[in-house]
């Protein structure tokens, strides 16, 4: 188990960071600190690619909400691009469809970064 | 192939993990097996996987838990129950909750309402002696058993 982490720059001041695979109470830091270094460096428009994460529970969810809380910080913005319906779910399903933006593609996540 | 749990037959799965992040994969990879033992739906058997995840993580994130959680696992023909328990803990729930800083405090609470909402009964104990957590997934549309 684990978890890939891939940081691109898009057009833009903006990043996309790809992750495949689970993220879990193991693997969040990875992700946590791939995040919290994209902000250190001053990058807050971010799209989170879930496509191919198979797993995420509350510690995933901490990540990206702290990830999203530092962003508003600096008038920045997060959305995630997810495909997968029962990580979809587990969004529904603790309210967070309300705080993040979450797409089907990519282009789509991209395209509403304000 | 899947074949049901005869009615009046219970299978009972004990798994004991090291309380540490790397373990808690396990825990819920021997529940999701269980579970499909009862003839859950794959979205049932998330559902199980990531409440037993949450339930670990819960352990191990709280200062002072046991060197080991107990993971058992008791499938039925119509439901599935649940216990996860560490033990030796140091400290009781009002020291954790005191090391604990509000954003890990609201993230815990995130994994206990994920607990809730994807089981259909859940109970805990806390006492000095560890946490005692159990819970009962049904197959859809199943009756007490």
């Amino acid at each position: 188990m684990d978890i890939k982490v891939n940081v691109r720059e898009a057009p833009g001041d903006c990043y996309v960071v790809d992750l495949s695979g689970e993220i879990d109470v193991y693997t969040s830091p990875k992700v946590k600190d791939a995040i919290g270094e994209l902000i250190d460096r001053g990058v807050y428009f971010l799209v989170i690619n879930l496509e191919k994460v198979r797993y995420i529970d509350s510690t995933g969810l901490g990540v990206l909400i702290g990830g999203l809380k530092r962003v508003r910080e600096h008038g920045g913005s997060v959305n995630l691009v997810c495909t997968n319906p029962q990580i979809k779910k587990i969004f529904d399903i603790t309210g967070l469809v309300k705080i993040f933006g979450i797409f089907e593609s990519e282009d789509a996540a991209m395209k509403a970064l304000v | 192939m899947n074949p049901a749990v005869e009615h009046s037959h219970t299978e009972l799965v004990e798994l004991r993990i090291p309380s540490r992040p790397e373990w808690v994969a396990l825990a819920r990879l021997a529940a999701a097996t269980v579970a499909n033992r009862v003839r859950f739906s794959i979205e049932e058997i998330e559902d199980v996987k990531l409440a037993v995840a949450e339930a670990c993580t819960a352990v191990i994130q709280h200062d002072g838990h046991g060197e080991f959680i107990d993971v058992t696992c008791e499938a039925l023909s119509d439901l599935l129950r649940i216990r996860v328990r560490d033990s030796g803990r140091q400290g009781g729930a009002r020291a954790q909750a005191q090391n604990m800083n509000f954003d890990e405090a609201r993230i815990a609470g995130l994994g206990v309402f994920l607990i809730r909402t994807l089981m259909d009964e859940v109970s805990y104990d806390v006492s000095p002696q560890g946490t005692d957590l159990q819970m009962v997934k049904r197959l859809t549309g199943a009756t007490d058993h």
